[in-house]
């Protein structure tokens, strides 16, 4: 059994488990086997059946999981093409920004709270629609467990990626600006590669609001909560 | 590709050093993604010289939220004693936030446009 903690292994099975996961989808075309999904769901099932817990995983994950940051600065490419046409309407776009945010930690938190939710878990819950590096350290600012708030973020991220283009429709947003926006204010970077799939264009604007949600909710976070806490 | 890495992860430690000179509780990454975007716009990096890695990151980008994801075996407790609050919370905040931030576009949009036609309409006069 030692063998299973070697890092090699823990990151081979994490590549191998995304990539079936990965054709699963492709070959059933069911959106609901969503590969972060089903790849988390089948490391975690894997790994407790070896026996292995998460800080021993986390030793060789930690290697992939270094790639967020380089992999969330080369958002800025996509963004920079798409520049003119944010420039044109950074007010319209920033005004949208700042209204998700709020309705967002709003009503996660008055949710939360209405269904009876302890403290520690409506303030682990209150920054969830941004992406983790963010949502971690407004987490354990504001009183909350980071390490909760790691695995809402990726919830999260993976139902917004798979509901959130019919929820546009439900909801009648239909320019494909304000489609990529608001996925990616609601569900981060999971929700942009998503939209990035659909086009590059969906992609740039998921990328701008899940820039601009990420820096309104680390500086708007904490006022809110002092509001309605 | 070298210099893909090169440049990119130069970027990485930009938005790193600023953070750290500054401590604003920002993360780095999105500090680097703005200099990055600004620099491109600028002209102190051509395109071609990040494109192919950029490309290949944000393409990929979900592959590395798993380990993140895999997390969750640490929370199962909590989860289980909460799971209705954490799920409904968060599944109504995702429908609010897409909702609210489209509505406002759209609403915004056209109080915009209207304000532009007068404009022009005034101009004419």
């Amino acid at each position: 059994m030692e063998f299973f903690t070697n890092k090699i292994f823990l990151i081979a099975a994490t590549f191998i488990s995304f990539m079936v996961a990965q054709q699963l989808q492709r070959r059933t075309g069911v959106k609901l086997l969503n590969p972060i999904l089903v790849s988390m769901i089948a490391m975690i099932v894997l790994l407790k059946s070896l026996g292995i817990d998460y800080d021993t995983y986390k030793a060789g994950g930690e290697y992939i999981e270094m790639w967020l940051k380089p992999a969330v600065v080369a958002l800025g490419v996509p963004l920079y093409r798409q520049l003119s046409s944010i420039r044109r309407q950074w007010l319209l776009l920033l005004l949208s920004e700042i209204a998700g945010c709020v309705a967002g930690i709003v009503s996660v938190v008055l949710v939360a709270k209405a269904l009876g939710a302890s403290h520690e878990i409506i303030m682990s819950l209150a920054p969830k629609a941004v992406t983790t590096p963010i949502a971690m350290e407004i987490s354990s600012a504001v009183g909350g467990i980071p390490a909760l708030t790691a695995a809402v973020v990726v919830c999260t991220g993976i139902f917004g990626g798979m509901a959130g283009f019919k929820i546009v429709k439900l909801t009648h947003v239909s320019s494909p600006i304000a489609q990529g926006l608001s996925i990616g204010t609601a569900a981060h970077a999971v929700g942009t590669s998503v939209a990035m799939e659909r086009s590059e264009h969906y992609g740039a604007f998921s990328s701008l609001g899940l820039t601009i949600n990420g820096l309104l909710t680390a500086m708007l976070t904490p006022f809110i909560l002092q509001l309605i806490d | 590709m070298i210099v893909q890495f090169g440049i990119l992860f130069a970027f990485v430690t930009l938005g790193e050093l600023v953070v750290w000179l500054t401590g604003w509780p920002v993360p780095s990454s999105i500090i680097g993604m703005i200099l990055l975007t600004t620099s491109l716009k600028a002209g102190v990096i051509k395109l071609n010289r990040v494109e192919r890695l950029s490309d290949f990151l944000t393409h990929n980008l979900g592959f590395f939220f798993v380990p993140a994801g895999v997390g969750l075996m640490n929370c199962l407790g909590i989860i289980s004693e909460q799971w209705l609050p954490i799920i409904a919370a968060s599944v109504v905040s995702t429908v609010v936030i897409i909702a609210v931030t489209g509505w406002t576009h759209r609403l915004v949009r056209k109080s915009l446009t209207r304000k532009k036609q007068q404009n022009t309409h005034l101009q004419k006069i």
